[in-house]
């Protein structure tokens, strides 16, 4: 009977159910211990989407050194990252393509808007090509103001982001 | 911002009548003392081509600016880079001149072949109409313009024939609108 | 036709020969970008055939902001924060330019304490760029400590220009006039200090990263650029200059105070990806000389900007001006119609011109050495869309 209810084609159905049967079980005494394993290695998705990204690399430059907090350095493929910071101007050429990249992250996700661009339109609200803010095409965890922000001012929202995991119930 | 911003229409129409007046105030700096080595520059092309087919005008040391009807230029472009020796294309823009029903599209040429040369830009203009833009390409000549020419395409409209690939470039694939360095383009809130 | 044109147009066609004869699943197309470590805001289309890449197309246009539309909406003033954006990390440079052109439009003097303060503030800032561009160099051949080093040493230049400006990257120090502020007190000696140490640095940065045997066989003989291709295609700045043309607008056409300073144009002859590389690192060494002697020659006293109009204009005109930044010659189109806004604003930045020999180095190389022949030509994405 098993090996009816156990093949390749809803295989990841019953590793989802499990999960979820998991989570639910866990939930309440290891929650806590799940969201500290998830503050300490958010893995940033590597998308540059305008000029702030001379920032962000500095931030990840050894004097400011965002690996102290838990960022890992932005490396690697889309499937392992869990964190997306969007950084800078998304013009309309771009909205889609971040779009497509925010849906193939898997859950749990978060995103910070980084730079005036990201959260506004910043320096380019009156331009024909830049859209008023990202929160219009993904959800916004942390907003990070600057234009560009100081790598302090990311570590600072990336420790906001980092508490508000704490708080939140495990999905 | 918004304090010396001419309010709408008027606006615009005052500045559609002042574009009239760039060209001729350039014309007037033709009787400027002109240094010898553009001035030798400029009685060379002129030499060439004669008054009536090129017109040239000293606008600064080191800057000269040719004006050419579109069926010449390509005669020109290849004059100036084969007897003169301007090598490549450093930018090429067009410009919108609503109250000419006109656009300018501007070639500025420099040098790195010859030395002498290095300091100078020369600027290659042409005028098409508005309504129906087509102009001569000129990567045959100046194979640096490719990609200018695309954009320049893509931001005024203006159709280059010979060109392999009039076709999107910076602007979004859905781009609908007319092109966005067109005067009658307003972006948003202004 | 040229013998460039016949080649250019060869090479796509034997491209494209071998995209129609084989069968589809032998060909194998990829998108590079613009999700990718490197590439950055910037996406190419390259078909490759096993090892080979036998068809290149660059799609730009990621941030593409519309800088030139929205200066026809600006005074003179007010353009100079939006037109630093793209590229923020040699700010100082794009701001150069376009003060010169409005300068020469509204006939502004700038005096001398401003200009060399201006051509000291440009020279830091070719620092903090080209430090910046061999970090993300060293990270593309995955090479960490160079991602680090000059991170590092970036740092310690941005420190001395935010003493000078006020701003991390954003100076908007450059204005039609001269400069916003003067140089701090002790500013002298903290510059002199870092270039002291920096230059330190630089022969290390040469040992460990340059001499480098890994880094060697990855660069060198890797997509060679000839003299007359590169004069053909219209390349600038390092890209040019690793060619064998020793053109820099610095040189070749002087502004301001550099008529004055006495340097060395770098240039190489190999024209592959090593030499690509190496000129901005000897173009660092040159600017480290040059900072000195701007210090050395820098008068005491003096005004540092003329005092201007509120809304400076000129009469009806057009100027182009270009200046030597870290990418090479970046010019400033402006036409005036007398208005305090301009009529039209083209600017013609390196990257941009840099791009065309991407295809063209690009299609008949091995995959492998796509990053070492793509961020050796000093392309900045941002900065190309504008």
């Amino acid at each position: 009977m098993i090996k009816d209810l156990v093949n390749p084609s809803n295989f990841n159905l019953l590793v989802g159910k499990l999960g979820d049967v998991l989570t639910r079980a866990l939930d309440q005494p290891l929650g806590y211990a799940i969201n500290w394993g998830r503050i300490w290695s958010l893995w940033p998705v590597h998308l540059e989407t305008a000029c702030c990204s001379v920032e962000f690399g500095a931030a990840s430059g050894p004097r400011y050194d965002v690996e102290r907090f838990g960022i890992i350095e932005a490396f690697g493929s889309l499937r392992q990252c869990d964190l997306i910071v969007v950084q800078g101007t998304v013009t309309r050429k771009m909205a889609p393509r971040l779009r497509m990249v925010y849906d193939q992250m898997p859950d749990p996700k978060y995103v910070i808007a980084m730079g005036a661009c990201a959260i506004t339109g910043g320096l380019y609200i009156d331009s024909y090509n830049v859209l008023p803010g990202i929160d219009g095409i993904i959800p916004v965890d942390v907003y990070v103001p600057g234009c560009p922000p100081r790598p302090e001012t990311l570590i600072q929202g990336t420790m906001l982001l980092q508490e508000k995991i704490k708080r939140s119930k495990i999905r | 911002m918004s304090s010396d911003q001419p309010a709408g229409q008027n606006g615009s129409e005052q500045k559609k009548a002042e574009s009239n007046h760039i060209q001729t105030s350039i014309s007037k700096k033709d009787e400027a003392i002109i240094p010898e080595f553009e001035g030798d520059l400029i009685n060379k092309i002129v030499s060439r081509f004669g008054d009536k087919i090129v017109q040239v005008i000293y606008i600064r040391p080191g800057r000269s600016k040719i004006l050419v009807p579109p069926n010449e230029i390509l005669q020109v472009a290849s004059f100036v880079r084969d007897t003169l020796g301007f090598d490549h294309a450093e930018s090429v823009s067009g410009t919108d001149y609503p109250k000419d029903n006109q656009i300018e599209v501007i070639y500025h040429l420099g040098s790195y072949s010859v030395d002498k040369l290095a300091s100078q830009v020369l600027a290659l203009s042409t005028r098409t109409d508005r309504n129906d833009s087509r102009l001569p390409t000129l990567i045959n000549i100046f194979k640096s313009a490719e990609y200018h020419e695309r954009e320049t395409f893509e931001m005024l409209g203006v159709y280059f024939e010979g060109h392999p690939r009039n076709e999107r470039f910076l602007l979004p694939e859905d781009w609908a609108d007319i092109p966005p360095l067109r005067k009658e383009f307003r972006i948003k809130g202004r | 036709m040229d013998n460039l044109e016949q080649k250019f147009n060869e090479t796509i066609k034997m491209g494209l020969e071998i995209v129609k004869e084989t069968q589809e699943d032998r060909l194998m197309t990829l998108s590079v970008g613009p999700q990718h470590p490197g590439s950055g805001h910037f996406r190419f289309t390259i078909k490759v055939d096993g090892d080979y890449i036998v068809f290149c197309d660059p799609d730009p246009g990621y941030v593409h902001r519309g800088e030139e539309k929205m200066s026809e909406y600006r005074n003179f003033i007010q353009n100079i924060p939006h037109l630093e954006r793209p590229i923020i990390h040699d700010s100082t440079n794009i701001t150069y330019s376009y003060s010169l052109a409005v300068e020469e439009l509204a006939n502004i003097q700038v005096p001398l304490r401003g200009q060399y303060i201006r051509a000291l503030a440009s020279e830091l800032n070719r620092q903090v760029y080209t430090l910046y561009w061999l970090a993300i160099y060293g990270i593309f051949l995955g090479h960490s400590t160079m991602f680090m080093w000059p991170m590092g040493d970036r740092e310690l230049f941005i420190d001395l220009l935010e003493a000078l400006t006020g701003a991390r990257v954003t100076h908007a120090f450059n204005i039609p006039g001269g400069v916003r502020n003067d140089i701090p007190e002790g500013f002298k000696d903290r510059c002199l200090r870092q270039v002291a140490y920096f230059e330190k640095r630089l022969v290390e940065y040469e040992d460990i990263f340059y001499n480098n045997p890994l880094f060697r066989q990855r660069t060198e003989g890797v997509g060679i650029l000839t003299k007359e291709d590169a004069v053909k295609l219209g390349v600038t700045g390092s890209v040019l200059r690793a060619s064998g043309i020793p053109f820099d607008v610095r040189k070749a056409e002087p502004y301001d105070i550099y008529s004055e300073i006495d340097f060395k144009v770098q240039y190489m002859k190999t024209g592959d990806s090593y030499a690509r590389s190496m000129v901005p690192f000897l173009d660092m060494k040159e600017s480290c000389q040059i900072i000195r002697e701007l210090l050395d020659k820098m008068p005491k006293s003096g005004e540092v900007r003329t005092k201007l109009q509120p809304n400076p204009k000129g009469p009806p005109g057009e100027s182009y001006k270009r200046v030597e930044s870290g990418r090479g010659a970046l010019g400033y189109y402006i036409v005036s119609d007398g208005t305090p806004k301009p009529y039209r604003v083209k600017i013609s930045v390196g990257s941009f011109r840099n791009m065309l020999a991407l295809p063209f180095l690009l299609i008949g190389s091995k995959l492998a050495d796509m990053p070492s022949i793509y961020w050796s030509l000093n392309y900045w994405p941002v900065e190309a869309d504008r």
